[in-house]
């Protein structure tokens, strides 16, 4: 066979692998072929792996080095992630894809890096190949380094309360200021319009790795632990940005595809989270929300707290004929999620409809609660949204919120508070409502929830797990 | 711009359609396997690290490429089986007693 037709078949098995994934990603429009639709789209990648190792053996490029290279070089970095994977605890679950984001965004400006190195000082480097090398180069670098310290964030070992340092912003705008620069330099240098001699194009390429690099820990420290749905989404987004740029700069359709299919899933979850908190990108990256100190409550009607007591509250639920579950992230912290389950188990068996209301940011990811709950064995039909299940609310028995605090407070209804125009759930339109929860404490908005002051509001003071067994001991023994 | 980058944008743009339309129709219940499945596609740069592996021909290029090819591997491999981890424990009802049990005494159990 011709080499022409070897490319042909491989540019066809390339496409091959761009579709299935774009039918992967259509069959997780429902729980029921979600999985499937990850298996096809890991069809598709193993696809486009082998055309790209036949499309280079065909060509004779595979050197013994080049080979041993990537065989070497797929067994650690495919150990690591398998290793990774099969082990992590479904809490963990941002911090990993945190992590598996950092390397794709690292790897897609290695990518970028190599080939500038190559093509520097031949008659391929062109405007062109210099405009996506350093697209490609500064936004993997900004995701390599953002996700690595987002990914520390949520696994603790970088505090996750927002980091200020004093001029912190100046700083960032300085390095973006410098990335553009180089880029200038650099685009114009390669159109013959700046002369920069080889060497001085190397430093300016370094300047540009630098501050991208740093720009990406800059970026993230600010933003606190509860924003974190909204900046792995925009991460996520940035990777396939950058493995598109990658695509532009070894002109590999695959890549492009991919990276714009990846980048589009990653911009519509940062829309999709930033709306649920009603607050814009700019506001969520300028950081410093809910750093502590934050505001004092707007003083709401300062009612009385009634304190329940567990059997009181197992008597509620246990005759009740709907009750409505609100779980938060306080839940999967207490790792109570499967003492929920059992306490829901129990009400069922005694003819009791259970449902769970799920805010869009419960959780450190978009969608993470699910995962939890599902985790824990709660079938997904009773996964509820948050706009299928609000005017659900009004004929529930008792709503049961764990964990869960500023997604509840009513006060986000009316202006003037921190939380203002949040879409919330309606959970104070149940007929009574039992809150677990450990003391008043504030959630992170640091504000008082005026949920827990209403008169229909019964709080259990417990730690969400203990409380949870406690209540089902209790429901049993009615 | 010569044609073929032209045709290249073209199909970068249309691809982002694509996405937006597939994806907007993902309920929320399933976001973190699909941000998950999607960070899987874009270990497709481990493709990118294979031809500069092939391309390289200095130490610093092998090095870069290996690198590249390290950090691919590890995001298309750990990508997608982590996300299959996930999307078998969404059930329309709930599982049998037994694989229960294996769960619950432990969160990192498979």
């Amino acid at each position: 066979m011709s080499q022409e037709w070897v490319y042909t078949l491989v540019f066809l098995a390339w496409l091959l692998g761009a579709s299935l994934f774009v039918v992967g990603l259509h069959f997780m429009n429902s729980p029921a072929t979600a999985r499937r639709g990850n298996q096809i789209s890991a069809t598709g990648m193993t696809i486009a792996v082998v055309a790209t190792l036949v499309h280079l053996a065909s060509q004779g490029a595979l050197s013994t080095t080049a080979l041993s290279i990537i065989v070497v070089g797929f067994v650690i970095g495919g150990g690591a992630g398998l290793w990774l994977a099969r082990s992590v605890a479904m809490t963990a679950m941002p911090q990993l894809v945190s992590l598996f984001n950092a390397v794709g965004g690292g790897a897609a400006a290695l990518v970028a890096i190599d080939d500038y190195l190559r093509v520097l000082g031949t008659e391929e480097e062109t405007v062109s190949t210099a405009v996506f090398v350093v697209l490609g180069v500064v936004i993997g670098c900004v995701t390599f380094t953002g996700s690595l310290i987002a990914s520390g964030k949520l696994q603790g070992i970088v505090s996750g309360k927002p980091i200020l340092v004093p001029g912190g912003r100046l700083v960032t705008v300085v390095l973006a200021a410098l990335a553009v620069l180089g880029f200038v330099g650099l685009v114009f240098g390669a159109g013959g319009a700046a002369s920069l001699d080889e060497t001085a194009k190397l430093v300016v390429l370094g300047v540009i790795i630098a501050s991208a690099l740093v720009f990406g820990v800059t970026m993230v420290l600010p933003i606190g632990g509860a924003d974190m749905p909204v900046v792995i989404s925009l991460l996520n987004s940035f990777t396939g940005t950058a493995a598109a740029m990658a695509g532009f700069v070894i002109n590999n359709p695959v890549l492009i595809v991919s990276g714009a299919l990846v980048g589009a899933a990653g911009g519509i979850l940062t829309k999709l989270m930033a709306d649920a908190m009603n607050r814009s990108l700019m506001n969520i990256i300028a950081g410093g929300f809910g750093g502590g100190e934050g505001t004092v409550a707007e003083a709401g009607p300062g009612g009385t707290v009634r304190e329940l007591t567990v059997d009181d509250a197992a008597i509620q639920l246990a005759y009740a004929n709907l009750v409505i579950v609100v779980p938060g992230y306080g839940l999967a912290v207490a790792q109570a999620q499967h003492a929920l389950r059992e306490l829901a188990d129990v009400l069922e068996a005694r003819g009791v409809e259970v449902k769970y209301a799920i805010h869009p940011v419960a959780g450190r990811m978009p969608g993470h609660m699910n995962v939890l709950l599902a985790e824990a064995n709660v079938p997904y039909p009773q996964l509820k949204e948050m706009d299928e299940i609000n005017p659900e609310f009004e004929r529930a028995d008792v709503a049961l919120v764990v964990g869960a605090n500023d997604v509840t407070n009513p006060a986000a209804r009316r202006p003037g508070t921190p939380i203002s125009g949040m879409p919330i759930l309606d959970v104070d339109k149940a007929k009574s409502i039992i809150v677990i929860k450990r003391s008043m404490g504030r959630g992170y908005a640091g504000i008082d929830n005026e949920l827990y002051t209403n008169p229909k509001t019964g709080m259990l003071f417990a730690d969400a797990k203990k409380g949870l067994t406690e209540l089902t001991a209790a429901v049993k023994a009615l | 711009m010569n044609q073929d980058l032209l045709f290249a944008i073209a199909i970068f743009v249309l691809a982002i359609l694509v996405g937006f339309e597939v994806i907007s129709k993902v309920p929320a219940t399933l976001h973190t396997p699909l941000m998950s499945g999607a960070n899987s596609i874009h270990g497709i740069v481990f493709v990118g690290g294979i031809l500069i592996a092939a391309a390289a021909d200095t130490p610093l290029s092998y090095a870069l490429a290996f690198v590249a090819v390290v950090f691919g591997a590890m995001n298309v491999v750990g990508g997608y089986v982590v996300t299959d981890r996930m999307l078998q424990m969404f059930r329309r009802r709930p599982a049998p007693a037994q694989s229960e049990g294996a769960r619950s005494s432990g969160g990192s159990v498979q």
